[in-house]
């Protein structure tokens, strides 16, 4: 089901494909679409190319760089991107601790790291979660003591995604254990080339090594690094993660991932026929698309709520919930469209350079990992059952 | 395409829900579907007064000239009452045939009547046989003189008892399910032949079996074009789907508002179950089945308007399925998160739970959709 557009919409989608179409390499709008890894410089190559443009923070205000667009212009613009198999731009800097900064941070901040972030001149992580707290964030232990004029940091972060490339970390500390856990908690932005910070991969079921330890060993902050007051950094943490669900959704990679499928589909032959004839296959599909389509109705009214001036409600948690499970859906009936050649696991065939020839049908290489790999959708980000939480207490009122 | 309402729908939803929690209270619903025909006349009087029954049809025929977004505005709103009056037989398929296949003449005749509320109307087309192929017509029409003479049956026809007219589905010529050779007549259910076995449905509604045995009509009774009728049945159809949608829509609301508030009240071991987690995630879920689809429905409610048969019967059935399954998992859950209480005829759940389910059996299951989804994508 196509969106119903004005032509003004039509015209701004056309402007957009134009460019992305001419921007994306062959080489890579192929890597990202096969859900291979992309090298930190192609991240960064991509979203410099953004920013020259000016549509690096669709959802940034104006003032501060944004394109001042329409729901419906950042919706057709996320679309536009995914189908044309440009990377999506790494969230931490632009999406998480932006909005944080912009909300809760001092001029000098403002001033020093927006630009930056727009420029895509720093790669950020987030520090939130560590072993003992998951789920339950507000445990966290990670101690942050003020001595003159910084804060000195020790502890360990954990599951950080793509800390090795970083050189910046928003990070949640702890600067009080007296009164209500929530209220003890410290935003800090920490430098992470300096004595004391280890960042040490963690291996996942797929393979892989996004995810990352951090141990912080008598690390120094400036004060001047802390966003807002001390022990108030869990208001800023959830104005975060508000801000996270409704682009969490990823429709329009969804919408790019089932198009892959049902190419896939049509060319796996199954007993002499495409496999997306099969009955019980083309219900699986139609069944996911219209989860998908729910999704994006659900979306877009969200965002236009937005627009006229309230945030992104509790009810955005459905958002993520809805969005993930379309997202891990997709994934699966990918493996079951390739089948047997769900098997072979060459992890150099995922990586830049690899020259040789694939074993069976070019598209099934990274399809098992991407599955195995995306079972973390519905765990991170606050995992599905604590967006059930959020909606119980905020809107159930139980 | 806007996801937003506009000010005059959230103005008429607030009239409407005012209107359904003063004066369509679970206890009036059930003296109205107690009333001759099954619904309450001075209700329906009152729907006219309040421009409801001239919202859709357009304004050159004394209506609103509303879109079908206003008309999902107001169903959602009926659907909290469980509204028994037929809305849907005489506004939305029957003013709906009118509109889209008659005749000025017959416009000009039967909307302004019906945008009064001095015209009630039936759409007889679904057959014992046909289950949901909407293009199997058995009932014959064959040419005599000027006119017609209609053989066959029509089932489960809401509101045939007390329609003014019938719109009666009849082929003029090809084999049972093509779909060239099907003509759309005005039948007077008082003319000869014409016999009604008049029922309740298990959703608190009146339906009818209707059996046609030689009768006559005139040419002036041709709905539309000869043998070209099934477009037009279809459109309307589709169109009654998404505002059962939005009927829907509303019952999800008012049933998962009515569970967790029965969940905040019954106590267990000691403490309201609606304490307990895993019951709160079950109440999130049925929350979030009605937010989905609810949002979808209006998304469908605005292709319909504008799009071509095959991009709205997708955004028709993609709707459906979601009302479908939502309406499932809605209506079961309410009942078992009431426990044994949700199994009485006195708690109003189990009339959503029947409604709902009512809606998925209508003009195509969950399935049925699936399948036509599927097929025209």
């Amino acid at each position: 089901m196509e969106l119903i557009l004005t032509p003004e919409e039509e015209a701004f989608r056309q402007e957009v494909r134009a460019f992305v179409t001419a921007e994306v390499p062959e080489e890579l709008r192929r890597k990202t679409m096969t859900g291979f890894r992309l090298s930190k410089e192609e991240h960064v190559t991509w979203q410099k190319k953004l920013f020259e443009k000016g549509w690096v923070a669709p959802g940034w205000p104006v003032e501060h760089g944004g394109t001042g667009w329409t729901p419906m212009e950042k919706h057709l613009f996320e679309e536009e991107c995914a189908a044309a198999g440009a990377p999506p731009v790494i969230a931490f800097g632009v999406t998480m601790v932006a909005p944080v900064i912009m909300a809760f941070g001092n001029d000098a901040q403002k001033d020093y790291y927006l630009p930056r972030i727009l420029r895509s001149d720093d790669w950020w992580c987030q520090g939130y979660s560590e072993p003992g707290s998951g789920s339950d964030l507000a445990s966290l232990r990670t101690k942050a003591v003020l001595t003159g004029d910084h804060y000195v940091v020790n502890g360990q972060k954990t599951w950080t995604s793509l800390a090795q490339h970083a050189n910046l970390m928003f990070c949640l500390t702890r600067t009080s254990d007296t009164g209500k856990r929530q209220e003890g908690i410290t935003f800090l932005l920490i430098d992470m080339e300096q004595p004391g910070v280890i960042v040490q991969p963690i291996k996942t079921i797929d393979g892989s090594t996004e995810i990352n330890n951090v141990f912080l060993e008598d690390v120094k902050v400036p004060v001047a690094n802390r966003v807002g007051e001390e022990d108030k950094g869990w208001t800023y943490a959830k104005y975060l993660l508000g801000h996270e669900r409704t682009s969490i959704a990823a429709v329009g990679r969804s919408k790019a991932q089932l198009k892959r499928l049902k190419t896939i589909a049509s060319v796996e032959i199954q007993e002499g026929k495409p496999l997306i004839e099969d009955q019980n296959f083309m219900d699986k599909i139609a069944t996911i698309e219209i989860d998908l389509l729910s999704l994006e109705s659900l979306v877009l009214r969200v965002l236009s709520d937005e627009s006229s001036g309230k945030g992104p409600g509790p009810e955005a948690s459905f958002l993520k919930i809805r969005g993930t499970e379309v997202q891990q859906g997709i994934t699966e009936l990918l493996v079951e469209a390739v089948g047997n050649y769900a098997h072979p696991y060459v992890p150099e065939a995922m990586q830049s350079g690899w020259n040789e020839d694939p074993i069976g049908p070019e598209h099934a290489a990274s399809i098992a990992p991407h599955y195995f790999n995306w079972r973390k959708a519905s765990i991170y980000g606050g995992s599905n059952e604590i967006q059930k939480n959020i909606i119980a207490k905020a809107v159930l009122g139980f | 395409m806007s996801f937003a309402f506009t000010d005059d729908q959230k103005l008429l939803a607030e009239s409407a829900d005012r209107f359904i929690q003063n004066d369509y209270t679970f206890e009036a619903r059930r003296k109205n579907m107690e009333m001759d025909g099954g619904f309450n006349r001075a209700a329906w009087a009152q729907f006219a007064e309040l421009g409801w029954l001239a919202l859709a049809i357009p304004e050159a025929n004394g209506g609103l000239g509303g879109s079908t977004g206003d008309a999902a505005v107001l169903l959602e709103s009926l659907g909290r009452g469980l509204v028994v009056e037929p809305y849907h037989s005489t506004v939305v398929l029957g003013a709906g045939a009118v509109e889209a296949a008659g005749s000025i003449a017959q416009k000009n005749e039967i909307l302004p009547e019906v945008a009064a509320g001095k015209r009630l109307l039936a759409l007889a087309h679904v057959e014992p046989r046909a289950r949901f192929t909407l293009n199997h017509v058995e009932t014959s029409a064959i040419k005599d003189g000027g006119g017609y003479i209609l053989n066959g049956e029509k089932a489960i026809v809401h509101n045939a008892e007390t329609a003014d007219t019938l719109i009666v589905s009849a082929r003029v010529s090809g084999a049972t399910t093509d779909h060239d050779g099907v003509t759309l007549f005005l039948v007077d259910p008082a003319a000869k032949g014409v016999t009604l076995r008049s029922y309740p449905t298990i959703d608190g509604l009146r339906a009818s079996e209707v059996t046609l045995e030689a009768v006559q009509v005139g040419g002036e009774a041709i709905l539309g074009t000869l043998g070209g009728a099934m477009p037009v049945i279809e459109a309307v159809v589709d169109r009654a789907c998404v505002l059962l949608c939005a009927e829907a829509a509303g019952a999800m609301d008012a049933a998962v508002i009515l569970t967790v508030k029965y969940m905040k009240t019954r106590e267990q071991f000691g403490r309201p179950i609606g304490t307990f987690q895993v019951l709160q995630h079950r109440a999130v879920e049925m929350l979030g089945a009605k937010d989905f689809s609810r949002a979808l429905t209006y998304r469908a409610a605005s292709v319909v308007d504008v799009a071509g048969p095959r991009e709205r019967s997708r955004a028709v059935s993609a709707a459906k399925v979601e009302m479908g399954r939502s309406g499932k998992k809605i209506g079961q859950e309410g009942v078992q998160l009431h426990g044994g209480m949700g199994m009485t005829d006195d708690m109003a759940i189990g009339h959503y739970f029947k409604r709902l389910t009512m809606i998925d059996m209508l003009f195509g299951n969950t399935d049925h959709h699936l399948r036509r989804f599927a097929r025209l994508g």
